[in-house]
C-alpha cells in the first residue's frame, strides 16, 4: 500500500475549527522512506506538531490524504507519568498496544543502560534531570513495538550543551536499534546533525518550502558541523526558512 | 532525627499558643471568679475527666466507628459517582445541580428523619456522616477526573488504549490528589456529623454524653466531651493524611537533581 515507504502525505491541508479557525497545513507533500531519518524544519507555529498528529492518527487532515504504517508517537511535552516510577513509565506505551508486560518490562530493563537511566528504574519522573526525562520519554517510544518513530523535538527543552550530546547519543542508539524517524525540530544544526533528509516548512499557513537531502557521511561528529559542506548545507536551509528560495522547493533529489 | 524536627517545627507553635490560652482561661475563670456552671476552668474538666474515663471510651469507640464507616462510604460513593459523572456529560449536566442543592438541606432537619426512620442504632449516623461526606468527595474528584491533561490521554490514545484503559491509567491516577483533597476536608467533618447525628436519639456515643452531661448541668463533663471530639476530628485529619502520603508516593520526593549522564 506504501510501497516501501513508511510516511506518505499528500496535498494535507488542516483548518483547526476554532474560534477563530486556524489555518494550520497547507497542501503539504511529504514522503520517508523505510529506514530513512527525516527532520522536519520550520518557524515555531507553522503545524509541525499538527502534521505529526495527524500521522499519529490523532486528528483527521481538512483534506489530502496522510498514510504511516505503525507509527510511535512521542509528543513535544515529555508526558511522563508521574506516578509511574522509571520502568513503569518505559513500558507504558508498549503496554497500551499490547505487550505483555513480563517481556516489556524485559525490553526495558535490557535498554536502561543505553538511554542512561541505569540505576534509576525506580526513581520517579519527579527525580529526573531534564535529559534523563526526555531520554525516559524516548525510550518509551522505543519500546512501543512500531516501526516508524514521530519525535516532536524531543530535545528542543534541553540546553545546548545537553542537546547535542543527546543528538550524538540518538545517532548511536539508531544505530544499535534502526527505525524509521520523521523528528521535527527548529533548531537547523540539529536537522543537520541527524537526517537524511530535511524538509523545510513555511510559516502558517504551513507549505513544503524545501526538501534537502544530507549527503554527508555518519557519524556526524564536532568536526563535521565546521566542515565546509555541512555549512553550505546550513546556508541553503537558513535560506529556505527566510524565504529566499522558493525555487528551491523540491530541487534536488 | 530530622523527622522529629519538623514536627517540631511544624506544630510547636500551636501548641505554645493553645498552653497559653489554657493559662489565660485558668487565670480569668479564677479571678473574676465565674461559676463551674457556666465556664468551668481547665483543671476541673480534667478533674471531670478523670471521673468519666471508664464510660467515655465505649462513647468514643462508638462514635469514631460511626465517624469511620460513614468516611469510607462517602469515600466509596463519592469517588464512584465521579466517575459516572466525569464519564458522561449530559449525565453531569443532569446530576450536579441536584447535588448542590441536596448540600443545602440542613442536616438537623435530615438527622431526626433518618432516626425515625432507621432507629436508634448506628446506621442512620452512618447515614449522615455518608452524607455530609460525599460532596466534598464527590465534587473535588470529578474535578480532578476533568482537568487530567488532555495530552497524555492523547498519547494514550496514540498507542491504542481504550477508553477503559484511559480511565484506568491516566484519568484516576490524575485524580487521585483531587479525591485526597476531599477526603480531607470529609474527614474533618466525620466526627462532628455522627456526634450531631447522635444527639437526635443515640444508645451510645459522645453526641448522647454531652446530651446526658447538660440535662444533668455539667458543663464540665460537656467540655471533656468536646475536647476529646476535636481530638479525635484531628486523627481523622491525620489518618486520611497519612493515607494519602501513602497512595501517592510520588508527591513527596525531592524534585530534580538527580546526576545527568549521558552514554554513548
Ligand atoms: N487543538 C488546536 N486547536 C486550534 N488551533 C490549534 C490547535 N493546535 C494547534 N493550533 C494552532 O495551529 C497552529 C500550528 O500549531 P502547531 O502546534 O502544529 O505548530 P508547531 O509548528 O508545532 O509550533 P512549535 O514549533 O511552536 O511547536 C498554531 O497557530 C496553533 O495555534
Ligand atoms: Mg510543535
Amino acid at each position: 500500500m506504501l510501497d516501501g515507504r513508511a510516511i506518505d502525505v499528500r496535498g494535507v491541508s488542516l483548518t483547526y475549527a476554532g474560534p477563530p479557525p486556524v489555518h494550520a497545513l497547507d497542501g503539504v507533500d511529504i514522503e520517508v522512506a523505510r529506514g530513512e531519518f527525516v527532520a522536519l524544519l520550520g518557524p515555531s507555529g507553522c503545524g509541525k506538531s499538527t502534521l505529526l498528529r495527524i500521522l499519529a492518527d490523532l486528528v483527521r487532515p481538512t483534506s489530502g490524504e496522510a498514510r504511516a504504517d505503525g507509527v510511535a508517537y512521542m509528543p513535544q511535552r515529555d508526558l511522563l507519568l508521574p506516578w509511574r516510577r522509571v520502568l513503569g513509565n518505559a513500558v507504558f506505551a508498549a503496554e497500551l498496544a499490547g505487550v505483555p508486560p513480563d517481556e516489556a518490562k524485559r525490553r526495558a530493563r535490557a535498554l536502561l543502560p543505553r538511554f542512561g537511566l541505569e540505576g534509576f528504574e525506580q526513581a520517579w519522573p519527579a527525580q529526573l534531570s531534564g535529559g534523563m526525562r526526555q531520554r525516559l520519554a524516548l525510550l518509551r517510544t522505543f519500546l512501543a513495538p512500531r516501526e516508524t518513530l514521530l519525535l516532536d523535538e524531543p530535545f528542543g527543552a534541553l540546553d545546548a550543551i545537553t542537546r547535542r550530546q543527546m543528538q550524538r547519543w540518538l545517532q548511536d542508539v539508531l544505530a544499535l536499534e534502526p527505525r524509521t524517524v520523521l523528528l521535527v525540530t527548529h533548531d537547523v544544526e540539529e536537522a543537520l546533525n541527524l537526517a537524511d533528509t530535511v524538509y523545510v516548512m513555511s510559516p502558517r499557513p504551513g507549505r513544503i518550502v524545501a526538501r534537502i537531502p544530507v549527503a554527508i557521511g555518519r557519524p556526524r561528529d564536532a568536526a563535521t558541523v565546521t566542515s565546509p559542506g555541512f555549512i553550505a548545507l546550513k546556508a541553503r536551509l537558513l535560506a529556505a526558512l527566510d524565504g529566499d528560495a522558493a525555487h528551491d522547493a523540491l530541487s534536488s533529489s | 532525627m530530622p523527622a522529629v524536627r519538623h514536627a517540631l517545627r511544624d506544630y510547636a507553635p500551636a501548641a505554645a499558643l493553645l498552653l497559653a490560652l489554657l493559662v489565660v482561661w485558668e487565670a480569668a475563670v479564677r479571678v473574676l471568679d465565674v461559676a463551674p456552671y457556666l465556664v468551668p476552668a481547665p483543671s476541673r474538666i480534667a478533674r471531670a475527666f478523670m471521673e468519666v474515663r471508664g464510660t467515655l471510651p465505649d462513647h468514643l469507640r462508638t462514635t469514631a466507628a460511626e465517624a469511620a464507616l460513614g468516611l469510607a462510604f462517602s469515600a466509596a460513593l463519592g469517588a464512584g459517582c465521579a466517575a459516572l459523572l466525569a464519564w458522561t456529560t449530559p449525565l453531569r449536566r443532569a446530576v450536579y445541580p441536584l447535588l448542590v442543592i441536596s448540600q443545602n438541606v440542613p442536616l438537623v432537619v435530615i438527622a431526626p428523619l433518618l432516626v425515625v426512620w432507621f432507629g436508634f442504632g448506628m446506621l442512620p449516623k452512618v447515614l449522615v456522616v455518608t452524607l455530609m461526606g460525599f460532596f466534598p468527595i464527590v465534587v473535588a474528584t470529578t474535578d480532578g477526573l476533568l482537568r487530567a491533561d488532555g495530552d497524555l490521554v492523547e498519547l494514550a490514545r496514540s498507542y491504542g488504549a481504550s477508553r477503559w484503559q484511559v480511565l484506568r491509567e491516566v484519568l484516576i491516577p490524575s485524580a487521585v490528589p483531587a479525591f485526597f483533597a476531599g477526603l480531607q476536608i470529609s474527614a474533618a467533618y466525620a466526627v462532628l456529623g455522627a456526634v450531631i447525628a447522635e444527639w437526635v436519639g443515640a444508645s451510645s456515643g459522645l453526641g448522647l454524653f454531652i446530651t446526658r452531661s447538660q440535662t444533668a448541668f455539667r458543663v464540665d463533663r460537656v467540655f471533656v466531651a468536646v475536647a476529646v471530639i476535636a481530638a479525635l476530628s484531628i486523627a481523622s485529619f491525620a489518618a486520611v493524611h497519612l493515607a494519602a502520603r501513602l497512595a501517592m508516593p510520588w508527591q513527596h520526593v525531592a524534585h530534580g537533581g538527580a546526576q545527568e549522564e549521558v552514554r554513548g
